[in-house]
């Protein structure tokens, strides 16, 4: 581990520059990605990746430059580009950051069970060809995958104040898809992908995750979907399991929450946000059963780290307390901006993006129901599981969001299976209908690796863990087929 | 940074020192690609975040005795360096492939086939650049996002074949803010920066700007004719290429085109689309190593070819046609109609003028029932006539009926959408597409 921070080390401290401010961070990324589909072995892929960026401030004026050559010559190279945009960019910049505080922390971080050894690849082979074959034989089940990725991160940052952090991650995202079709429709049952999607750790997290002996059951639900009604159009009390409360939060929390979009700058791209600067510690974002935290302590969970990637030291905070917005979610750049606390959500997706304001890991505190009673509870709703289908607007408002399974509540009593479960609404009316909150024992750690924003587009690692919600009256329907 | 004359040859170097390294029966493929990309991020008119990014890597594919296993590789750009990379992952995959079953899928392209592609236009000096921005943005809330530089992609295998793709891009992004929140987007793209070309594209911007300080009119849910300009009916093809024309997603029965496939639907006549190659931005091999040629995907409203990649050929015995593993077109090209530009308000009559679509997704894949939200530029529009932009709002539709029965006209002119995805490398897929009069949107929310 970190076997390269001597040398880089050196390097760094033989860099030469007019700046007044300097940084480096050196990424290593290793994976593999294994898969079998209809008990074929897809060929594996593995990766390596290695870079570094080189950031400086001059006069007030940040620029960066990320190179592939990390010799002590490439790494000067970059860092002189770097600064000769700097000056070249004085008289056109937005920002004046020669107050900006810069970190000057040193500290380790390591996911859990690190030093344990990840499963052999035959190991992991075996595990996989095994679940395939447990899918049972049914010509309506045409399609099937069970796949497993395994990725190590090593992230040495240092700058010319002193800081020195490093942080040694693995990340695993097993995962099962299943498809049935039968002439005229097609229906889709997955496990892992958004309703796990990964976590920090090591082999441990194949079987906590539920993957091993899921396949029978998982196709079951698939042809079940293929023979159900679709769903019925009307309003009802919604019940939201974890897998896909975390698209929930993550579009109409995370997103307009993050402070770079509220200052304007992914106007372009990912979008503004219904939230505005003032809204923070007045606006009754939901109802006041409603607590949302940013929260970099819970170990497993995707985006768990010590300090954020401008080296700021990263620590749980509520955002949302009783329903009522405090905080936004914005690193230590955005903060100095917009002249408001945050967060240490200042990230990139590797060597070759510079930091911006990133979700991190964004929960929802558990309530006191547990699952029964949020169903006992309902007259006439339907619970909704797994997100496939997702959209919201610009300002993240209005949203329509789909999911894979869906049950009818009638009388507090689970019915019959529905296809094609969406509903649609709007978030700042939303979470004022959030009526009930699931207790510890529905509360599950998942996230995506796949959040998209910036410009220069990156894919990022979110976590959201959160209990099974419901909300009261919500517009529901099916869909064509 | 090196010079795409240098990144040719290093990549040579590569293949070379790969070809000796080759123990028989052994056989590889090695892709290969590289970009020096300059990148400004503007907000409020200003330069918000400015870099520069260089990076390099190879794809290694080693078969031996039916089995295989890829490596991606980052490179460092020292010949030393890189070779002992390349070494020690032919290494890697050396060890792994006794562990694998033989791949039934495996399907490799024996022949030795010659592509090169140099396009060495001149780029425009950065700071040149943001000056030119700057001024055009005087006064103006200009949000966007400048990307420009080489992008190299190589091919070569063990069969002897060699490909080579350098092209010089900029893609300047951008949206102008009205103060009520109402914005326009365009972008200029190209090989060329010619300032009075930008200077005019700016203007045009700057023009439909004046519109959106108009009072917004507020729709409720329901049904209306609407135009869709090139981008936003872009959007539209964007889903549809989303597994639509994979051979893989027809044959497992997932494509949202299933009921194109399956003859049980069709697009109106008008509807023709190919997947384009000669011509586009994007190489002209894929990244599994084979010759890419003129697709027609959907001819007359029916279906045409599938995209098929490698594997697809061997599991459902079909022929190769040059798709890369994920089976999406990158050249989209759609027959022009024949409504003039000038006729488009006319003809609408009442209804919308929508410039962008945004975040669109399947409500019903299997039905290819989309939904999605407006964004930048939608007008509502009474005989003819733009009278106040539309607040944002939801539609929910199918691709069946927005191209099928509810299409009544294509644009006569076309526009040629160059991608501005940066995912981890700047992209070069583009779309040359009309747009498209329909007279029936359904809105939900």
């Amino acid at each position: 581990m970190y076997d390269f921070h001597p040398r880089l080390k050196e390097r760094f401290a033989a860099l030469r520059t007019g700046a007044e401010f300097f940084s480096l961070r050196h990424v290593r990324e290793s994976g593999q990605y294994l898969a079998v589909r209809k008990n074929v072995a897809e060929p594996p892929r593995f990766s390596r990746d290695e870079g570094a960026m080189l950031t400086v401030r001059v006069n007030g004026v940040e620029a960066y430059a990320a190179t592939n050559d990390l010799s002590r010559q490439g790494l000067q190279t970059a860092l002189d580009r770097a600064e000769a945009l700097a000056r070249r960019l004085k008289p056109h910049a937005l920002l004046d950051l020669r107050d900006q505080p810069v970190s000057g922390d040193r500290a380790d971080y390591c996911s859990p069970n690190l030093e344990q050894p990840f499963a052999s690849l035959s190991e992991c082979f075996d595990l996989l060809g095994a679940e395939s074959a447990s899918v049972p034989k049914d010509e309506r089940l045409v399609h099937w995958e069970v796949s497993l990725g395994v990725t190590h991160v090593e992230q040495i940052y240092l700058n010319s104040v002193g800081a020195e952090l490093r942080q040694a991650l693995r990340f695993v995202y097993p995962s099962l898809d299943i498809t049935a079709h039968n002439g005229s429709d097609t229906q889709t049952r997955g496990f892992g992908r958004e309703n796990f999607g990964g976590q920090q750790g090591g082999t441990e997290l194949i079987s906590r995750c539920g993957l091993i002996g899921a396949a029978p059951r998982v196709a079951d639900q698939a042809l079940q979907l293929l023979l159900a009604p679709n769903t019925p159009e009307g309003k009802r009390d919604l019940l939201l399991m974890p897998d896909q409360m975390m698209l929930q939060i993550h579009e109409s929390i995370g997103h307009p929450l993050e402070l770079d979009r509220i200052l304007g700058d992914e106007r372009n791209y990912a979008g503004t946000s219904f939230v505005k600067a003032e809204d923070f510690g007045h606006l009754q974002y939901g109802s006041n059963l409603l607590n949302v935290t940013f929260d970099p302590d819970i170990p497993e969970q995707l985006a768990s780290y010590g300090h954020d990637d401008d080296g700021t030291a990263a620590s749980k905070q509520f955002l949302i307390r009783d329903g009522l917005l405090l905080r936004p979610l914005g690193g230590a750049l955005s903060q100095f901006r917009a002249g408001m606390d945050g967060v240490a959500n200042s990230r990139a997706c590797s060597w070759n993006r510079p930091p911006i304001d990133r979700m991190a890991n964004l929960n929802i505190e558990p309530g006191d129901q547990p699952l029964e009673q949020l169903i006992g509870n309902i007259e006439h709703g339907i619970l909704m599981s797994t997100n496939r289908s997702w959209s919201i607007d610009d300002a993240r408002n209005k949203f329509q969001f789909g999911c894979e399974w869906g049950q009818l509540i009638e009388n507090g009593q689970l019915k019959g299976v529905v296809k094609n479960p969406n509903y649609r609404a709007i978030s700042a009316q939303f979470w004022k209908s959030l009526s009930a909150v699931g207790d510890a024992s529905t509360f599950k750690v998942l996230g995506t690796p796949n959040c998209g924003k910036g410009e220069p587009n990156q894919v990022i690692r979110v976590g959201h863990a959160s209990p099974a919600c419901v909300f009261s009256n919500v517009d529901v329907f099916g869909g064509d087929a | 940074m090196s010079s795409p004359t240098t990144q040719a040859e290093s990549f040579k170097t590569l293949v070379n020192h790969l070809r000796a390294a080759i123990r028989k029966p052994e056989q590889f493929t090695l892709g290969y690609a590289a970009e020096s990309s300059a990148f400004v991020r503007f907000n409020h008119a200003k330069v918000r975040q400015a870099g520069e990014v260089q990076q390099a890597s190879i794809s290694l594919k080693l078969i031996n005795d039916g089995r295989h296993a890829d490596l991606h590789i980052t490179l460092a750009g020292d010949p030393e360096v890189d070779l002992q990379r390349l070494t020690e992952g032919l290494q890697q995959l050396r060890d792994t492939l006794p562990l694998l079953p033989p791949d039934p899928y495996l399907l490799l392209n024996l022949t030795g086939w010659q592509s090169d592609n140099v396009q060495a236009h001149p780029l425009p000096d950065t700071e040149q650049v943001i000056g030119e921005i700057a001024r055009a943005a005087e006064g103006l809330d200009l949000v966007g996002f400048y990307a420009a530089g080489p992008v190299s992609r190589g091919f070569a295998s063990s069969s002897g074949a060699f490909g080579w793709h350098q092209a010089n891009s900029f893609n300047f992004d951008f949206s102008l803010f009205h103060e009520n929140g109402q914005a326009v987007k365009a972008s200029y793209a190209g090989h060329d920066w010619s300032s009075e070309g930008f200077a005019r594209r700016f203007e045009q911007a700057r023009e439909q700007l004046a519109f959106l300080g108009r009072p917004l009119r507020t729709l409720p849910p329901g049904q209306y004719r609407a135009y869709l300009a090139p981008a936003a009916l872009e959007e539209i093809m964007g889903m549809l290429c989303w597994g639509g024309f994979s051979a893989q997603a027809i044959a497992s029965k997932s494509s949202p085109l299933q009921k194109l496939y399956g003859g049980d639907l069709a697009f109106s006549p008008l509807v023709s689309l190919d997947e384009k190659v000669s011509g586009s931005l994007s190489p002209a091999f894929s990244e599994e190593g084979y010759p890419r040629s003129d697709l027609g995907l959907i001819v007359e409203g029916k279906a045409g070819a599938q995209l098929v990649g490698s594997r697809s050929a061997a599991e459902y015995g079909l022929t190769a046609n040059g798709a890369d593993g994920g089976e999406a077109p990158s050249a989209l090209n759609m027959l022009a109609g024949a409504l003039p530009d000038a006729e488009i308000l006319k003809q609408l009559g009442t209804g919308l003028y929508i410039s962008n679509l945004w975040y669109l997704n399947f409500s019903d894949q299997p039905a290819a029932r989309l939904t999605g939200m407006t964004r930048f530029a939608t007008f509502w529009v009474e005989h003819g006539e733009i009278q106040a932009p539309v607040s944002t709002m939801r539609f929910d539709d199918s691709a069946f009926s927005l191209l099928g029965s509810q299409l009544e006209a294509l644009t006569e002119e076309r526009e040629c959408l160059l991608s501005a995805s940066t995912y981890s490398q700047r992209a070069t897929a583009s779309a040359l597409l009309p747009g498209a009069l329909v007279s029936r949107l359904t809105l939900t929310l």
